[in-house]
Protein backbone atom coordinates (compact mmCIF):
# COMPACT_ATOMS: atom_id res chain seq x y z
CA UNK A 1 0.00 0.00 0.00
CA UNK A 2 1.96 3.00 -1.27
CA UNK A 3 0.21 6.32 -1.80
CA UNK A 4 1.48 8.63 -4.53
CA UNK A 5 2.08 12.35 -4.09
CA UNK A 6 -0.87 12.93 -6.45
CA UNK A 7 -3.14 10.90 -4.14
CA UNK A 8 -1.91 12.87 -1.14
CA UNK A 9 -2.63 16.11 -3.00
CA UNK A 10 -6.11 14.85 -3.90
CA UNK A 11 -6.90 14.03 -0.25
CA UNK A 12 -5.51 17.39 0.89
CA UNK A 13 -7.76 19.12 -1.66
CA UNK A 14 -10.81 17.21 -0.40
CA UNK A 15 -9.88 18.11 3.19
CA UNK A 16 -9.10 21.73 2.26
CA UNK A 17 -5.61 21.60 3.76
CA UNK A 18 -2.76 23.63 2.31
CA UNK A 19 0.33 21.43 2.75
CA UNK A 20 4.00 22.13 2.13
CA UNK A 21 6.04 19.78 -0.10
CA UNK A 22 7.73 18.35 3.02
CA UNK A 23 4.37 17.69 4.63
CA UNK A 24 3.09 15.96 1.51
CA UNK A 25 6.08 13.62 1.44
CA UNK A 26 5.87 12.98 5.19
CA UNK A 27 2.14 12.18 5.03
CA UNK A 28 2.67 10.03 1.95
CA UNK A 29 5.05 7.81 3.90
CA UNK A 30 3.13 7.81 7.19
CA UNK A 31 -0.35 7.32 5.72
CA UNK A 32 1.01 4.53 3.52
CA UNK A 33 2.32 2.63 6.54
CA UNK A 34 -0.84 3.24 8.62
CA UNK A 35 -3.06 2.09 5.72
CA UNK A 36 -0.84 -0.96 5.21
CA UNK A 37 -1.41 -1.82 8.86
CA UNK A 38 -5.16 -1.33 8.41
CA UNK A 39 -5.33 -3.85 5.56
CA UNK A 40 -5.52 -6.56 8.25
CA UNK A 41 -9.23 -5.66 8.43
CA UNK A 42 -9.68 -7.12 4.93
CA UNK A 43 -9.02 -10.55 6.47
CA UNK A 44 -12.10 -10.38 8.69
CA UNK A 45 -15.20 -12.10 7.34
CA UNK A 46 -17.97 -9.52 7.76
CA UNK A 47 -20.36 -10.97 5.19
CA UNK A 48 -23.61 -10.69 7.17
CA UNK A 49 -22.39 -8.32 9.91
CA UNK A 50 -24.21 -4.99 10.09
CA UNK A 51 -22.12 -1.83 10.55
CA UNK A 52 -22.08 0.00 13.90
CA UNK A 53 -22.40 3.78 13.57
CA UNK A 54 -23.48 4.29 17.18
CA UNK A 55 -23.36 1.95 20.18
CA UNK A 56 -26.67 3.30 21.46
CA UNK A 57 -30.01 1.71 20.68
CA UNK A 58 -31.52 3.37 17.61
CA UNK A 59 -34.24 5.73 18.69
CA UNK A 60 -35.78 9.02 17.75
CA UNK A 61 -35.05 11.94 20.07
CA UNK A 62 -37.58 14.74 19.98
CA UNK A 63 -38.25 17.75 22.14
CA UNK A 64 -41.22 20.04 22.53
CA UNK A 65 -41.17 22.85 19.96
CA UNK A 66 -40.86 25.72 22.41
CA UNK A 67 -39.42 29.10 21.49
CA UNK A 68 -36.30 29.81 23.51
CA UNK A 69 -34.08 32.80 23.95
CA UNK A 70 -31.41 32.64 21.20
CA UNK A 71 -27.85 33.94 21.42
CA UNK A 72 -27.58 37.61 20.42
CA UNK A 73 -25.95 38.49 17.07
CA UNK A 74 -23.09 40.10 19.02
CA UNK A 75 -22.47 36.85 20.91
CA UNK A 76 -22.63 34.74 17.76
CA UNK A 77 -20.14 37.05 16.07
CA UNK A 78 -17.83 37.53 19.05
CA UNK A 79 -15.16 35.21 17.61
CA UNK A 80 -15.56 36.17 13.95
CA UNK A 81 -12.17 37.08 12.42
CA UNK A 82 -13.90 39.32 9.86
CA UNK A 83 -17.38 40.77 10.17
CA UNK A 84 -19.52 43.52 8.73
CA UNK A 85 -23.03 44.69 9.61
CA UNK A 86 -23.74 41.72 11.88
CA UNK A 87 -22.60 39.20 9.30
CA UNK A 88 -19.58 36.96 8.82
CA UNK A 89 -17.45 38.53 6.12
CA UNK A 90 -15.64 36.35 3.55
CA UNK A 91 -13.69 37.08 0.35
CA UNK A 92 -15.67 37.31 -2.89
CA UNK A 93 -17.13 33.93 -3.81
CA UNK A 94 -18.55 34.83 -7.24
CA UNK A 95 -16.92 37.41 -9.49
CA UNK A 96 -18.67 40.35 -11.20
CA UNK A 97 -21.61 40.35 -8.83
CA UNK A 98 -23.12 37.25 -10.44
CA UNK B 1 -2.15 17.06 57.43
CA UNK B 2 1.04 18.48 55.95
CA UNK B 3 -0.59 20.30 53.08
CA UNK B 4 -4.15 21.20 52.18
CA UNK B 5 -3.47 19.99 48.64
CA UNK B 6 -3.05 16.40 49.88
CA UNK B 7 -6.74 16.27 50.83
CA UNK B 8 -9.12 13.90 49.13
CA UNK B 9 -12.35 15.30 47.72
CA UNK B 10 -14.34 13.79 50.59
CA UNK B 11 -11.94 15.12 53.21
CA UNK B 12 -11.95 18.60 51.66
CA UNK B 13 -15.75 18.69 51.49
CA UNK B 14 -16.00 17.61 55.12
CA UNK B 15 -13.58 20.31 56.31
CA UNK B 16 -15.52 22.88 54.29
CA UNK B 17 -18.86 21.68 55.68
CA UNK B 18 -17.57 21.75 59.26
CA UNK B 19 -16.17 25.23 58.80
CA UNK B 20 -12.64 23.98 59.58
CA UNK B 21 -11.37 25.63 56.41
CA UNK B 22 -12.84 28.19 54.04
CA UNK B 23 -13.04 27.71 50.30
CA UNK B 24 -10.84 30.79 50.00
CA UNK B 25 -8.10 29.14 52.07
CA UNK B 26 -8.40 25.89 50.15
CA UNK B 27 -8.44 27.61 46.76
CA UNK B 28 -5.47 29.80 47.71
CA UNK B 29 -3.50 26.74 48.79
CA UNK B 30 -4.05 25.12 45.38
CA UNK B 31 -3.18 28.36 43.57
CA UNK B 32 0.03 28.58 45.64
CA UNK B 33 0.94 25.02 44.78
CA UNK B 34 0.19 25.66 41.09
CA UNK B 35 2.41 28.74 41.17
CA UNK B 36 5.24 26.74 42.72
CA UNK B 37 5.00 23.68 40.45
CA UNK B 38 3.62 24.93 37.15
CA UNK B 39 7.01 26.08 35.77
CA UNK B 40 8.19 22.44 35.84
CA UNK B 41 4.93 20.51 35.26
CA UNK B 42 3.21 22.79 32.68
CA UNK B 43 -0.22 21.28 33.32
CA UNK B 44 -2.33 24.35 32.49
CA UNK B 45 -2.90 26.28 29.28
CA UNK B 46 -4.97 28.97 31.00
CA UNK B 47 -5.09 29.71 34.72
CA UNK B 48 -8.15 31.50 36.13
CA UNK B 49 -7.03 32.64 39.61
CA UNK B 50 -9.24 35.75 39.75
CA UNK B 51 -12.34 33.80 38.82
CA UNK B 52 -11.38 31.03 41.25
CA UNK B 53 -10.95 33.40 44.19
CA UNK B 54 -14.26 35.14 43.36
CA UNK B 55 -16.05 31.76 43.18
CA UNK B 56 -14.44 30.73 46.48
CA UNK B 57 -15.59 33.95 48.17
CA UNK B 58 -19.13 33.43 46.87
CA UNK B 59 -19.09 29.85 48.13
CA UNK B 60 -17.94 30.95 51.59
CA UNK B 61 -20.60 33.68 51.67
CA UNK B 62 -23.35 31.28 50.66
CA UNK B 63 -22.28 28.86 53.39
CA UNK B 64 -22.06 31.63 56.00
CA UNK B 65 -25.53 32.93 55.14
CA UNK B 66 -27.11 29.48 55.19
CA UNK B 67 -25.78 27.79 58.33
CA UNK B 68 -28.62 25.25 58.37
CA UNK B 69 -29.48 25.40 54.68
CA UNK B 70 -29.42 22.78 51.99
CA UNK B 71 -26.20 23.72 50.21
CA UNK B 72 -24.86 22.57 46.82
CA UNK B 73 -23.00 19.25 47.11
CA UNK B 74 -19.54 20.46 46.08
CA UNK B 75 -19.70 23.99 47.48
CA UNK B 76 -16.22 25.53 47.52
CA UNK B 77 -14.34 22.57 46.00
CA UNK B 78 -11.57 23.56 43.54
CA UNK B 79 -11.33 21.65 40.25
CA UNK B 80 -9.42 21.80 36.95
CA UNK B 81 -10.99 21.39 33.50
CA UNK B 82 -9.41 20.04 30.33
CA UNK B 83 -9.17 22.74 27.70
CA UNK B 84 -11.55 20.98 25.30
CA UNK B 85 -14.60 21.70 27.49
CA UNK B 86 -16.21 25.09 26.98
CA UNK B 87 -16.50 27.52 29.87
CA UNK B 88 -18.35 30.68 28.93
CA UNK B 89 -16.11 33.73 28.47
CA UNK B 90 -12.89 31.82 29.25
CA UNK B 91 -10.53 31.08 26.35
CA UNK B 92 -10.84 27.49 25.08
CA UNK B 93 -7.93 26.46 22.85
CA UNK B 94 -8.18 22.66 22.48
CA UNK B 95 -4.37 22.85 22.52
CA UNK B 96 -4.52 24.32 19.01
CA UNK B 97 -3.24 27.49 17.37
CA UNK B 98 -6.43 27.57 15.33
CA UNK B 99 -8.41 28.27 18.54
CA UNK B 100 -5.69 30.22 20.37
CA UNK B 101 -8.05 33.16 21.00
CA UNK B 102 -11.44 31.43 20.94
CA UNK B 103 -13.88 32.61 23.63
CA UNK B 104 -16.90 30.27 24.01
CA UNK B 105 -20.35 31.80 24.24
CA UNK B 106 -21.65 28.97 26.43
CA UNK B 107 -20.57 26.43 29.04
CA UNK B 108 -20.34 22.65 28.60
CA UNK B 109 -23.15 20.82 30.41
CA UNK B 110 -20.73 18.81 32.57
CA UNK B 111 -18.92 21.97 33.65
CA UNK B 112 -22.25 23.71 34.28
CA UNK B 113 -23.41 20.82 36.49
CA UNK B 114 -20.25 21.22 38.57
CA UNK B 115 -20.65 25.00 38.74
CA UNK B 116 -24.24 24.49 39.89
CA UNK B 117 -22.86 22.14 42.55
CA UNK B 118 -20.65 24.98 43.79
CA UNK B 119 -17.15 24.25 42.46
CA UNK B 120 -14.29 26.69 42.03
CA UNK B 121 -12.47 26.49 38.66
CA UNK B 122 -8.67 26.82 38.89
CA UNK B 123 -7.95 26.73 35.17
CA UNK B 124 -8.00 24.92 31.85
CA UNK B 125 -5.52 22.08 31.43
CA UNK B 126 -3.15 21.10 28.66
CA UNK B 127 -4.14 18.58 26.00
CA UNK B 128 -2.87 17.12 22.78
CA UNK B 129 -4.32 19.25 19.99
CA UNK B 130 -8.05 18.46 19.68
CA UNK B 131 -7.44 15.53 22.08
CA UNK B 132 -5.47 13.68 19.40
CA UNK B 133 -2.49 12.09 21.06
CA UNK B 134 -1.17 9.98 23.90
CA UNK B 135 1.43 12.27 25.50
CA UNK B 136 0.44 16.01 25.31
CA UNK B 137 3.38 16.42 22.91
CA UNK B 138 0.87 17.39 20.21
CA UNK B 139 -0.25 20.46 22.17
CA UNK B 140 0.54 23.60 20.19
CA UNK B 141 1.57 25.34 23.41
CA UNK B 142 3.60 23.06 25.67
CA UNK B 143 4.36 19.50 26.70
CA UNK B 144 3.23 18.59 30.20
CA UNK B 145 5.77 16.75 32.35
CA UNK B 146 5.00 13.64 34.37
CA UNK B 147 5.13 14.54 38.09
CA UNK B 148 6.75 11.16 38.88
CA UNK B 149 9.65 11.75 36.51
CA UNK B 150 9.78 14.96 34.58
CA UNK B 151 11.73 13.46 31.66
CA UNK B 152 8.65 11.38 30.91
CA UNK B 153 5.27 12.22 29.37
CA UNK B 154 2.12 12.34 31.53
CA UNK B 155 0.17 10.41 28.90
CA UNK B 156 -2.57 11.96 26.85
CA UNK B 157 -4.53 13.45 25.56
CA UNK B 158 -5.81 14.66 28.97
CA UNK B 159 -2.24 14.79 30.30
CA UNK B 160 -2.62 18.25 31.82
CA UNK B 161 -5.57 17.20 33.97
CA UNK B 162 -3.81 13.97 35.04
CA UNK B 163 -0.56 15.73 35.93
CA UNK B 164 -2.43 18.46 37.83
CA UNK B 165 -4.23 15.91 40.04
CA UNK B 166 -1.13 13.74 40.43
CA UNK B 167 0.97 16.74 41.50
CA UNK B 168 -1.64 17.98 43.98
CA UNK B 169 -2.43 21.07 41.90
CA UNK B 170 -6.14 20.14 41.92
CA UNK B 171 -8.04 17.46 43.84
CA UNK B 172 -10.13 16.52 40.82
CA UNK B 173 -10.15 17.32 37.12
CA UNK B 174 -12.35 16.75 34.10
CA UNK B 175 -10.91 15.18 30.96
CA UNK B 176 -12.20 13.59 27.78
CA UNK B 177 -11.67 10.05 26.52
CA UNK B 178 -12.10 9.08 22.86
CA UNK B 179 -9.66 6.17 22.78
CA UNK B 180 -8.10 6.17 26.25
CA UNK B 181 -7.39 9.85 26.85
CA UNK B 182 -8.51 9.70 30.49
CA UNK B 183 -7.42 6.17 31.43
CA UNK B 184 -3.92 6.15 29.90
CA UNK B 185 -2.78 9.46 31.51
CA UNK B 186 -4.38 8.35 34.81
CA UNK B 187 -2.25 5.22 34.58
CA UNK B 188 0.93 7.11 33.63
CA UNK B 189 0.43 9.60 36.49
CA UNK B 190 -0.59 7.08 39.19
CA UNK B 191 -4.14 8.31 39.75
CA UNK B 192 -7.69 7.03 39.28
CA UNK B 193 -9.63 7.92 36.13
CA UNK B 194 -13.13 7.09 34.89
CA UNK B 195 -14.40 6.94 31.33
CA UNK B 196 -18.18 6.60 31.72
CA UNK B 197 -20.46 4.68 29.36
CA UNK B 198 -21.03 6.43 26.02
CA UNK B 199 -24.35 8.27 26.47
CA UNK B 200 -24.07 8.48 30.27
CA UNK B 201 -22.58 11.98 30.38
CA UNK B 202 -23.49 14.92 28.14
CA UNK B 203 -21.07 15.85 25.36
CA UNK B 204 -22.60 19.31 24.91
CA UNK B 205 -19.77 21.84 25.00
CA UNK B 206 -17.09 19.16 24.58
CA UNK B 207 -15.40 20.23 21.36
CA UNK B 208 -15.88 17.18 19.16
CA UNK B 209 -13.17 14.79 18.01
CA UNK B 210 -14.88 11.43 17.29
CA UNK B 211 -18.54 11.90 18.06
CA UNK B 212 -19.49 8.21 18.36
CA UNK B 213 -16.55 7.61 20.75
CA UNK B 214 -16.10 10.78 22.84
CA UNK B 215 -16.88 10.70 26.60
CA UNK B 216 -16.26 13.27 29.30
CA UNK B 217 -14.29 11.62 32.11
CA UNK B 218 -12.95 12.38 35.58
CA UNK B 219 -9.59 12.19 37.36
CA UNK B 220 -9.03 11.98 41.09
CA UNK B 221 -7.05 9.99 43.65
CA UNK B 222 -9.66 7.34 44.41
CA UNK B 223 -12.84 5.64 43.22
CA UNK B 224 -14.58 7.17 46.23
CA UNK B 225 -13.75 10.69 45.02
CA UNK B 226 -14.71 9.87 41.42
CA UNK B 227 -18.12 8.69 42.59
CA UNK B 228 -18.84 12.08 44.20
CA UNK B 229 -18.13 13.91 40.94
CA UNK B 230 -19.70 11.28 38.65
CA UNK B 231 -23.06 11.62 40.40
CA UNK B 232 -23.04 15.33 39.58
CA UNK B 233 -22.17 15.15 35.87
CA UNK B 234 -24.06 12.02 34.76
CA UNK B 235 -27.54 12.01 33.27
CA UNK B 236 -29.69 13.03 30.35
CA UNK B 237 -29.11 16.42 28.74
CA UNK B 238 -31.68 17.83 26.31
CA UNK B 239 -28.76 19.49 24.49
CA UNK B 240 -27.12 16.14 23.67
CA UNK B 241 -29.41 13.75 21.77
CA UNK B 242 -27.00 10.88 22.47
CA UNK B 243 -27.22 11.27 26.24
CA UNK B 244 -29.46 8.55 27.65
CA UNK B 245 -32.40 8.90 29.98
CA UNK B 246 -31.27 6.19 32.38
CA UNK B 247 -31.42 6.90 36.12
CA UNK B 248 -28.06 7.61 37.75
CA UNK B 249 -27.79 5.58 40.96
CA UNK B 250 -26.77 7.25 44.20
CA UNK B 251 -23.48 5.42 44.64
CA UNK B 252 -23.00 4.08 48.15
CA UNK B 253 -19.44 2.97 48.78
CA UNK B 254 -19.18 1.36 52.19
CA UNK B 255 -16.33 -0.30 54.05
CA UNK B 256 -17.18 -3.75 52.71
CA UNK B 257 -14.26 -5.42 50.94
CA UNK B 258 -15.90 -8.84 50.61
CA UNK B 259 -16.10 -9.50 46.88
CA UNK B 260 -17.54 -13.02 47.08
CA UNK B 261 -20.03 -13.55 44.27
CA UNK B 262 -18.27 -11.13 41.90
CA UNK B 263 -16.86 -12.57 38.67
CA UNK B 264 -13.93 -10.79 37.01
CA UNK B 265 -12.86 -11.83 33.50
CA UNK B 266 -9.24 -11.71 32.36
CA UNK B 267 -8.97 -11.69 28.54
CA UNK B 268 -6.00 -13.61 27.16
CA UNK B 269 -5.73 -11.17 24.23
CA UNK B 270 -4.62 -8.36 26.58
CA UNK B 271 -1.55 -10.15 27.89
CA UNK B 272 0.52 -10.15 24.75
CA UNK B 273 4.16 -10.20 23.74
CA UNK B 274 5.56 -6.71 23.90
CA UNK B 275 3.82 -5.79 27.13
CA UNK B 276 6.35 -4.42 29.64
CA UNK B 277 7.24 -7.08 32.24
CA UNK B 278 6.66 -4.75 35.20
CA UNK B 279 3.21 -3.89 33.87
CA UNK B 280 2.14 -7.52 33.56
CA UNK B 281 3.58 -8.45 36.96
CA UNK B 282 1.84 -5.63 38.85
CA UNK B 283 -1.49 -6.16 37.05
CA UNK B 284 -1.37 -9.92 37.73
CA UNK B 285 -0.64 -9.18 41.39
CA UNK B 286 -3.64 -6.84 41.54
CA UNK B 287 -5.87 -9.46 39.92
CA UNK B 288 -4.66 -11.90 42.62
CA UNK B 289 -5.62 -9.28 45.21
CA UNK B 290 -9.18 -9.19 43.85
CA UNK B 291 -9.22 -12.98 44.13
CA UNK B 292 -8.02 -12.72 47.74
CA UNK B 293 -10.95 -10.38 48.42
CA UNK B 294 -13.29 -13.15 47.26
CA UNK B 295 -13.83 -12.39 43.58
CA UNK B 296 -13.84 -15.27 41.16
CA UNK B 297 -11.27 -14.80 38.39
CA UNK B 298 -12.29 -16.26 35.03
CA UNK B 299 -10.17 -16.49 31.90
CA UNK B 300 -12.15 -15.10 28.95
CA UNK B 301 -11.60 -14.28 25.30
CA UNK B 302 -12.30 -11.06 23.38
CA UNK B 303 -11.29 -12.53 20.03
CA UNK B 304 -11.44 -9.37 17.89
CA UNK B 305 -9.17 -7.31 20.13
CA UNK B 306 -6.30 -7.15 17.61
CA UNK B 307 -8.57 -5.31 15.14
CA UNK B 308 -9.46 -2.52 17.56
CA UNK B 309 -6.47 -0.35 16.64
CA UNK B 310 -7.11 -0.15 12.87
CA UNK B 311 -10.88 0.08 13.41
CA UNK B 312 -10.39 2.96 15.83
CA UNK B 313 -7.96 4.88 13.65
CA UNK B 314 -10.30 4.64 10.63
CA UNK B 315 -13.54 5.51 12.48
CA UNK B 316 -12.12 8.18 14.80
CA UNK B 317 -10.26 9.94 12.00
CA UNK B 318 -13.25 9.74 9.65
CA UNK B 319 -15.42 11.38 12.30
CA UNK B 320 -12.67 13.90 13.06
CA UNK B 321 -12.33 14.86 9.39
CA UNK B 322 -16.04 15.76 9.39
CA UNK B 323 -16.07 17.40 12.83
CA UNK B 324 -13.02 19.56 12.13
CA UNK B 325 -14.45 20.81 8.83
CA UNK B 326 -16.04 23.59 10.91
CA UNK B 327 -12.65 25.25 11.42
CA UNK B 328 -12.58 27.32 8.25
CA UNK B 329 -11.39 30.75 9.35
CA UNK B 330 -14.87 32.28 8.91
CA UNK B 331 -16.86 31.98 12.14
CA UNK B 332 -14.04 31.62 14.66
CA UNK B 333 -10.40 30.80 14.96
CA UNK B 334 -7.27 31.59 12.98
CA UNK B 335 -8.05 33.13 9.60
CA UNK B 336 -5.42 33.46 6.89
CA UNK B 337 -5.41 36.53 4.66
CA UNK B 338 -6.27 35.18 1.23
CA UNK B 339 -7.80 36.53 -1.94
CA UNK B 340 -10.39 33.79 -2.40
CA UNK B 341 -12.64 31.90 -0.02
CA UNK B 342 -11.21 28.49 -0.96
CA UNK B 343 -7.66 29.75 -0.38
CA UNK B 344 -8.74 31.14 2.99
CA UNK B 345 -10.11 27.73 4.00
CA UNK B 346 -7.00 25.88 2.89
CA UNK B 347 -4.44 28.29 4.32
CA UNK B 348 -6.28 28.81 7.61
CA UNK B 349 -6.48 25.06 8.13
CA UNK B 350 -3.02 24.31 6.75
CA UNK B 351 -1.37 26.80 9.11
CA UNK B 352 -3.79 26.62 12.05
CA UNK B 353 -3.72 22.84 12.60
CA UNK B 354 -0.65 20.99 13.86
CA UNK B 355 0.86 17.96 12.18
CA UNK B 356 -0.99 15.19 14.06
CA UNK B 357 -4.37 16.82 13.49
CA UNK B 358 -3.64 17.22 9.79
CA UNK B 359 -2.44 13.60 9.64
CA UNK B 360 -5.72 12.37 11.15
CA UNK B 361 -7.88 14.62 8.95
CA UNK B 362 -6.00 13.24 5.92
CA UNK B 363 -6.43 9.63 7.05
CA UNK B 364 -10.13 10.12 7.81
CA UNK B 365 -10.74 11.92 4.53
CA UNK B 366 -9.07 9.07 2.67
CA UNK B 367 -11.15 6.45 4.53
CA UNK B 368 -14.34 8.30 3.56
CA UNK B 369 -13.37 9.14 -0.02
CA UNK B 370 -14.99 7.71 -3.14
CA UNK B 371 -13.56 4.32 -4.02
CA UNK B 372 -12.20 3.62 -0.53
CA UNK B 373 -15.27 4.09 1.68
CA UNK B 374 -16.42 0.44 1.62
CA UNK B 375 -12.96 -1.05 2.00
CA UNK B 376 -11.88 1.17 4.90
CA UNK B 377 -14.66 3.04 6.73
CA UNK B 378 -17.45 0.56 5.92
CA UNK B 379 -15.37 -2.48 6.85
CA UNK B 380 -14.19 -0.77 10.05
CA UNK B 381 -17.82 -0.17 11.09
CA UNK B 382 -18.61 -3.85 10.58
CA UNK B 383 -15.60 -5.03 12.56
CA UNK B 384 -16.68 -2.55 15.25
CA UNK B 385 -19.88 -4.59 15.54
CA UNK B 386 -17.79 -7.73 16.16
CA UNK B 387 -15.74 -5.95 18.86
CA UNK B 388 -18.94 -4.76 20.53
CA UNK B 389 -20.37 -8.30 20.44
CA UNK B 390 -17.19 -9.65 22.06
CA UNK B 391 -17.98 -7.47 25.08
CA UNK B 392 -21.70 -8.31 25.12
CA UNK B 393 -20.89 -12.01 25.13
CA UNK B 394 -18.22 -11.64 27.82
CA UNK B 395 -20.56 -9.68 30.11
CA UNK B 396 -23.06 -12.54 30.02
CA UNK B 397 -20.55 -14.40 32.18
CA UNK B 398 -18.58 -11.78 34.15
CA UNK B 399 -19.32 -8.55 36.06
CA UNK B 400 -16.12 -6.81 35.02
CA UNK B 401 -13.06 -7.34 32.83
CA UNK B 402 -9.54 -6.70 34.16
CA UNK B 403 -6.63 -5.66 31.91
CA UNK B 404 -3.58 -3.41 31.92
CA UNK B 405 -4.37 0.21 30.93
CA UNK B 406 -1.41 0.45 28.57
CA UNK B 407 1.37 -1.91 27.48
CA UNK B 408 4.03 0.33 29.03
CA UNK B 409 4.51 2.84 31.81
CA UNK B 410 5.09 6.52 30.93
CA UNK B 411 7.57 6.75 28.07
CA UNK B 412 10.18 9.48 27.65
CA UNK B 413 9.35 12.83 26.11
CA UNK B 414 10.32 12.60 22.42
CA UNK B 415 10.49 8.80 22.35
CA UNK B 416 7.61 8.26 19.89
CA UNK B 417 7.25 11.64 18.18
CA UNK B 418 8.63 10.46 14.81
CA UNK B 419 6.64 7.23 14.65
CA UNK B 420 2.87 7.77 14.72
CA UNK B 421 2.10 4.04 14.60
CA UNK B 422 4.23 3.35 17.69
CA UNK B 423 2.39 6.16 19.48
CA UNK B 424 -0.99 4.71 18.41
CA UNK B 425 0.03 1.31 19.86
CA UNK B 426 0.09 2.88 23.34
CA UNK B 427 -3.72 2.88 23.16
CA UNK B 428 -4.36 -0.76 22.21
CA UNK B 429 -5.90 -1.71 25.58
CA UNK B 430 -8.13 1.35 25.93
CA UNK B 431 -9.54 1.72 22.38
CA UNK B 432 -11.90 -1.30 22.49
CA UNK B 433 -13.84 0.27 25.38
CA UNK B 434 -14.72 3.33 23.28
CA UNK B 435 -15.60 1.21 20.25
CA UNK B 436 -18.01 -0.84 22.40
CA UNK B 437 -19.20 2.23 24.37
CA UNK B 438 -18.68 0.51 27.73
CA UNK B 439 -17.26 2.22 30.84
CA UNK B 440 -13.63 1.86 31.93
CA UNK B 441 -11.89 2.71 35.18
CA UNK B 442 -8.11 3.05 35.52
CA UNK B 443 -6.37 2.92 38.89
CA UNK B 444 -2.80 2.54 40.20
CA UNK B 445 -1.59 -0.94 41.18
CA UNK B 446 2.17 -0.48 41.69
CA UNK B 447 5.37 0.88 40.20
CA UNK B 448 7.88 -0.29 37.59
CA UNK B 449 11.63 -0.60 38.22
CA UNK B 450 12.07 3.10 37.33
CA UNK B 451 9.54 4.17 39.96
CA UNK B 452 6.85 5.00 37.38
CA UNK B 453 3.22 4.10 38.16
CA UNK B 454 1.51 1.05 36.66
CA UNK B 455 -2.23 1.20 36.05
CA UNK B 456 -4.92 -1.44 35.78
CA UNK B 457 -8.21 -1.10 33.93
CA UNK B 458 -11.59 -2.52 34.87
CA UNK B 459 -14.23 -2.46 32.15
CA UNK B 460 -17.92 -3.04 32.80
CA UNK B 461 -21.24 -3.47 31.00
CA UNK B 462 -23.05 -0.39 29.69
CA UNK B 463 -24.20 1.95 32.49
CA UNK B 464 -22.54 -0.16 35.22
CA UNK B 465 -20.06 2.49 36.41
CA UNK B 466 -21.26 1.77 39.95
CA UNK B 467 -19.97 -1.83 39.75
CA UNK B 468 -16.52 -0.61 38.67
CA UNK B 469 -16.38 2.08 41.35
CA UNK B 470 -17.37 -0.45 44.05
CA UNK B 471 -14.75 -2.97 42.95
CA UNK B 472 -11.97 -0.39 42.82
CA UNK B 473 -13.12 1.07 46.14
CA UNK B 474 -12.76 -2.38 47.72
CA UNK B 475 -9.26 -2.64 46.23
CA UNK B 476 -8.30 0.83 47.46
CA UNK B 477 -9.65 0.16 50.97
CA UNK B 478 -7.26 -2.78 51.21
CA UNK B 479 -4.19 -1.36 49.41
CA UNK B 480 -2.16 1.85 49.50
CA UNK B 481 -1.07 2.46 45.89
CA UNK B 482 -3.60 5.26 45.31
CA UNK B 483 -2.17 7.15 48.29
CA UNK B 484 1.33 7.39 46.81
CA UNK B 485 2.18 10.93 45.77
CA UNK B 486 5.19 12.05 43.72
CA UNK B 487 7.96 13.77 45.62
CA UNK B 488 7.82 17.36 44.36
Amino acid sequence: MQLTIQEVEHIAELAKLDLSDEEKEQYREQLSSILAYATMLQNVDTGDIPPTASVLPERSVLRADIVQEPLTPETVLQNAPHQKEQQFKVPIVMENGQ
Amino acid sequence: MSNLSDLSVRQALKLLQNGDISSLELTQSYLDRIQALEPQIKAFITLTPEMALAQAKSADLLRKNNPDGDLPALLGLPIAVKDVLALKNVRCTCGSRILENFIPAYTATTVQHLLDAGVVILGKTNTDEFAMGSSTENSAFQTTHNPWNQDHVPGGSSGGSAAAVSAGMAPVALGSDTGGSVRQPASFCGITGLKPTYGRVSRFGLIAYGSSLDSVGIFSHSAEDLAVIFEQIAGRDPKDATSMNIPVPAIHLDSNTDLRGVRIGVPTEYFITGIQADVEKNVRTAIQHFENLGAQIVEISLPHTEYALPVYYLIATAEASANLARFDGVRYGYSAEAASLWERFKQSRGRGFGSEVKRRIMLGTYALSAGYYDAYYGQAQKVRTLIKRDFEQAFEHVDAIATPVAPTTAFKIGEHTNDPLAMYLEDIFTLPTNLAGVPGLAFPVGFDHQGLPVGMQLMGPHFKEETLLKLVHAYQLSTQWHKSMPDL
